[in-house]
């Protein structure tokens, strides 16, 4: 954890989930797995964040809201996809209004698994993402160019 | 006449775990009307039983919403058993009643955190969660899921629940009741919670029968109406059940329903504890379903209805879903209506949305 050396705040946007994910990463915000100790907080502004945690599968109609999410949020910025739906479309992929994982609409750094996703595997994916969101502000302080969508698993 | 504006609310907003849009036409600061525009979580699962075998579909209507999963799962086990004339053990009864308005508790603290959150009360919506994780620490015990669990199968359910588990749930929910009673009383009493919700979004009885409200909104508004009543569901019969009505209509009053329904449902599974039958909790089921039928279940949020129609095949010709949000919307809408605007985010919860279920 030497690596968290700012507070990360984070945003959620629900796809199009079944909710399961969604209470799963409010239930991480509060007491029992309580991230709130390492400083994360949950912001409802894009502007604000600096990791998405996007769950359920995108579809016709929330594909524009994710990509202007993700655009409006600064560099350097991770995404993580939370459940199966964020991650492939899960058990609706095969419905007829779902395009895919949340990677059919923007760049995602971390996969984490699970039908729905448990507050653990979430904890554990937003660990990951915030390695890479270090790696890319280092990059954003030499002035590099971040390229975006780096998969950590 | 002062100049409108209208103010966009969501799809995604700091208030809403999930996305539904509105558009709020506001005179200075009161909301003149509302107009919800909804359809970001369409996924169209019922299309689904096209493609997936109706055994194996109980899993994809369980995922209709993460909140209410188990009730969805009983539905639609319901409806088929129904169709199929299936009777299961009197125990499956017994442990899905159980299990059912365990999830009604779970529901109902997580709605209790949201409200407090929406009127910025940080504090008590964190306390009110972490009473939630002991209701989902029972639940990962006994079906092995958090929020997803796919217990119920038709023709019974998956897996039994030994005696000493049964014990240590009645155990530990007794120890839950006075932790809920603490912060029930500041839900009730407290005079800053009050200023916010007391005479908010008043909905009379008459409004809420003409716009078809269902479950806690109604019961709020003094109309006693409940599936576990009107179903004459013999279980709940049995239990001696009656509904929780308050009559004033307002935030407050749903609010108070909800609070009620949670010892009323502590109450109902410590009863049902005591009086499970040993037995099998599945029977073999044999053949397809023939016919249509229709099942209904009082969820957490009001009374939800299963369709089901069968055409002697493995895959169903029709499944259709009625949430009850969906019939909650127009209440929203009507109580939004002279409104102010920052009481919107609380006009919004006191329906308790589930937008996954009304899209599916």
């Amino acid at each position: 954890m030497a690596y968290v050396t700012k507070s990360p705040w984070v945003i959620h946007y629900d796809g199009s989930s079944c909710n399961g994910c969604d209470i799963e990463v409010l239930a991480c915000l509060t007491p029992m797995y309580d991230v709130e100790r390492f400083g994360i907080i949950n912001s409802g502004n894009p502007k604000h964040a600096d990791v998405l945690l996007i769950t359920g599968s995108v579809n016709e109609q929330n594909k524009p809201v994710v990509q202007q999410i993700y655009d409006e949020m600064l560099q350097p910025k991770v995404v993580v996809a939370i459940g199966a739906c964020a991650c492939t479309g899960g058990v609706f992929r095969e419905c007829y209004n779902i395009i895919g994982g949340a990677d059919q609409a923007i760049p995602v750094d971390v996969y984490v698994p699970g039908c729905a996703a448990r507050p653990e595997s979430i904890i554990d994916g937003v660990v990951k993402g915030l390695a890479v969101l270090a790696e890319k502000r280092e990059k954003v302080a030499k002035g590099e160019t971040v390229t975006e969508g780096e998969q950590a698993e | 006449m002062a100049k409108r504006t209208v103010i966009p609310f969501g799809p995604q907003h700091p208030v809403l775990p999930e996305p539904v849009h509105l558009d709020l036409v506001l005179e200075d600061e009161t909301v003149v009307e509302a107009i919800p525009s909804i359809g970001y979580i369409h996924r169209g699962l019922e299309k689904l039983v096209e493609k997936r075998e109706w055994p194996e579909m109980v899993s994809v209507i369980e995922r209709i919403c993460g909140i209410c999963s188990f009730g969805h799962g009983m539905g639609y086990c319901l409806s088929i058993e129904g169709n199929m004339g299936i009777q299961i053990p009197e125990r499956a009864e017994y442990l899905r009643l159980i299990w059912h308005e365990l999830g009604r508790v779970h529901s109902h603290l997580l709605w209790l955190g949201l409200l407090a959150d929406s009127f910025g009360f940080e504090s008590l919506y964190m306390h009110t969660w972490k009473l939630r994780e002991t209701v989902l620490d029972l639940f990962e015990r006994t079906t092995g899921g958090r929020v997803i669990f796919s217990v119920c199968k038709v023709g019974g359910l998956r897996r039994d629940v030994d005696a000493d588990t049964l014990a240590l749930m009645e155990r530990k929910l007794t120890e839950l009741v006075p932790e809920i009673e603490e912060l029930a009383k500041v839900f009730i009493e407290d005079s800053s919670v009050g200023s916010r919700l007391k005479g908010v979004g008043v909905l009379t009885a008459e409004e809420a029968a003409a716009l078809g409200a269902v479950g806690p909104v109604a019961r709020g508004s003094g109309l006693r109406m409940d599936v576990r009543l009107e179903e004459k569901d013999r279980l709940y019969v049995d239990l001696g059940f009656e509904p929780c009505v308050e009559t004033a209509g307002d935030s407050h009053a749903r609010c108070v329903v909800r609070i009620r329904e949670l010892f009323q449902s502590i109450e109902l599974i410590k009863a049902a504890i005591q009086r499970i039958p040993d037995g099998e909790v599945s029977v073999p089921v044999k053949g397809n379903p023939e016919r249509e039928y229709i099942a209904r279940v009082e969820q957490p949020r009001g009374e939800a209805y299963y369709y089901s129609k069968g055409a002697g095949e493995k895959f169903l010709k029709r499944i259709r879903v009625r949430t009850p949000t969906n019939a909650n919307i127009p209440a929203m809408v009507k109580t939004l209506a002279g409104a102010q605007l920052a009481d919107v985010p609380i006009l919004i919860l006191t329906i308790d949305p589930c937008i996954s279920c009304t899209e599916r």
